[in-house]
């Protein structure tokens, strides 16, 4: 599979990165020598095995509808740049 | 060229439980900003999350009473995309095989009944609020996590009155079910409208829109009919329509766009490592179809059977599920075989002073002991229709029983043949002219000589029985 550097600029900007032109370059080659190597998984003969969603074998794993202590939020706000009050502050997104 | 429009509804309903869908954070609504939150609902690194099971029943439970197929096997998915109001960058949800299939939604038009589809439903979980501020955005994390359930319609809806009609009965099945406050003003119901227009008799579906920040259901349908209008006025002078999501500004009565909307690969979905899936039984789901409670079209045909009600008056009463219910104490409360005089009050002055200060019937206050004492008042011919209204008003007003307000305000009919005959006595006297005139056939001169009677008695005589007695006075004269 050929990854273009458009390909790799367009899942960059899903994920919020910015990337320079050398990085679209190096990154193209090296993402599709990963995919190159998963596709070997092709070659495995799957005809007998049905589909996987999920790989565990445990099921229904539920828990009680029961309150739990929360965190202060001071120590929620512990770690953050920006704050106000008990709130996270970031910049303006609407 | 003749555009109709095609319509989707995707409602979000918050369900009620004790705690978050996937953690034991509290699902209080209104707490300190970041007061409910925990290593799970912010996804610190290690943290694992428990689906809560009262969740799981509560979907099952409106999966059954919409009529869907629970699937026997559901799984969790994570749907990734990057906004300040996600804390784990990836939303849990259900993608491929979410926990409901193929359900309905019942509607009636004045064109007659509609059977609107209901594609899935799914479970998921909330984001974050955003606060607006000036230059910044505050982030609150508290929401993060609550439990919701996502509700996709078919594009069944023709226009935006089905798609009110749509969600107002979805919202009454859903209030039955008790399982949500279903309050659009504190978020725990939300929708957003999935519109595209088509020339008339054309198959394939036009390019949608979906609209969202609708506050309301009165939002939904104003905001539906401006897209309409909108993406007909853009083909027509030969634009094209592009796939985005359009915000709905309530005070401007306008949608404009928000952003280019991503296809469904680019949230790069996959089965969420950290919840195992899920194998429901069939006996779990015929357990909870056999403990539904009674739903508004059940309770509607009830109430027509029991009460002798018409199917227009019933499915005004079943609407909402505590209205229904004082309704129906009401009536059987009642002491007389014909219900319809209670229903008739019902429907007509006490629902409109309802809409008046903008609540239920049961927002009214009003025990149905007293309502039933006020029906005395007008079975007995104490007093009118009309004064019963004033009196009706009055008690919603001061809380006082019926009894108490037609005592002070001396309300109690004059139907006593002797003290109106007094009145009548001056009137005739008073109103020679009249008197001849009707004597010479002017049945209209009557009615005039009826409303001087009403004048002196301040609108207290019988009016059947005034006009009986006037009747035969002027015969007699």
């Amino acid at each position: 599979m050929q990854i273009t550097k458009d390909t790799v600029k367009y899942v960059a900007a899903l994920a919020r990165i910015e990337l320079k032109e050398e990085e679209l370059a190096r990154l193209s080659g090296q993402l599709e020598g990963i995919l190159n190597f998963i596709d070997k998984l092709k070659e495995a003969d799957v005809s007998q095995v049905s589909p996987t969603s999920h790989i565990l074998t445990v099921n229904n794993v539920l828990r009680k509808d029961e309150l739990k202590t929360s965190l202060k939020p001071e120590k929620v706000l512990n770690n953050a740049p920006h704050k106000e009050g008990t709130s996270f502050v970031v910049p303006k997104v609407i | 060229m003749n555009y109709e429009p095609v319509i989707g509804l995707e409602v979000h309903v918050q369900i009620k439980t004790k705690s978050k869908a996937f953690c034991g954070c509290s699902t209080e609504f209104g707490a300190e900003p970041n007061s409910q939150v925990c290593p799970v609902c912010l996804g610190f690194p290690g943290s694992l999350p428990v689906l809560n099971a009262s969740f799981l029943d509560a979907a099952i439970k409106v999966a059954v009473a919409l009529g869907c197929q629970v699937q026997e096997f559901t799984k969790f998915d994570r749907k990734h995309y990057f906004y300040p109001d996600l804390p784990k960058n990836y939303q849990i949800s259900q993608y491929d095989l979410p926990l409901a299939l193929n359900g309905f939604v019942d509607i009636e038009l004045e064109s007659g009944a509609k059977r609107i589809r209901v594609k899935r439903v799914h479970l998921e979980e909330d984001a974050g609020k955003l606060i607006h501020a000036d230059k910044m955005s505050l982030v609150d994390f508290n929401r993060t996590g609550m439990p919701l359930l996502e509700i996709v319609s078919e594009p069944d809806l023709y226009s935006p009155q089905e798609a009110y009609e749509y969600l107002n009965n979805l919202k009454s099945i859903l209030s039955y079910l008790d399982i949500s406050d279903c309050d659009m003003e504190k978020g725990s119901l939300r929708c957003d409208a999935n519109i595209s227009v088509r020339p008339k008799g054309e198959e394939k579906l036009g390019i949608k829109s979906e609209l969202k920040n609708l506050n309301s259901f009165r939002a939904v349908r104003d905001s539906l009919t401006y897209e309409i209008e909108r993406q007909v006025g853009a083909l027509g002078v030969g634009e094209k329509i592009i796939q985005e999501t359009r915000l709905w500004d309530d005070k401007e009565s306008k949608t404009y766009s928000m952003r280019s909307k991503g296809e469904a690969k680019d949230y790069r979905y996959f089965p969420d490592p950290d919840l195992p899936p899920f194998i429901i039984k069939f006996s779990k789901v015929d357990e909870i179809r056999k403990a539904l409670p009674e739903l508004p079209k059940e309770k509607q045909v009830r109430l027509m059977r029991d009460f002798g009600l018409s199917e227009y008056d019933a499915g005004i009463l079943v609407f909402s599920k505590k209205d229904a219910e004082y309704s129906e104490d009401c009536m059987r409360k009642y002491p007389k075989e014909n219900k319809k005089q209670v229903a008739n009050l019902l429907i007509g002055p006490l629902l409109s002073e309802a809409n008046n200060r903008n609540c239920r019937l049961v927002g009214l206050d009003l025990s149905a002991e007293n309502l039933l004492e006020l029906i005395d008042y007008v079975d007995s011919n104490k007093i009118s229709h009309l004064t019963a209204k004033i009196v009706l008003t009055e008690m919603i007003d001061t809380k006082k029983k019926a009894s108490v307000i037609i005592q002070e305000k001396n309300l109690v009919q004059i139907s006593d043949t002797s003290s109106l005959n007094i009145s009548i006595e001056e009137v005739i006297k008073e109103n020679d002219k009249s008197v001849q005139d009707f004597k010479n056939g002017k049945e209209n001169a009557l009615m005039f000589l009826v409303g001087q009677v009403m004048k002196k008695t301040k609108g207290k005589a019988n009016p059947k029985i005034l006009q009986e007695l006037l009747r035969g006075r002027l015969k007699d004269a």
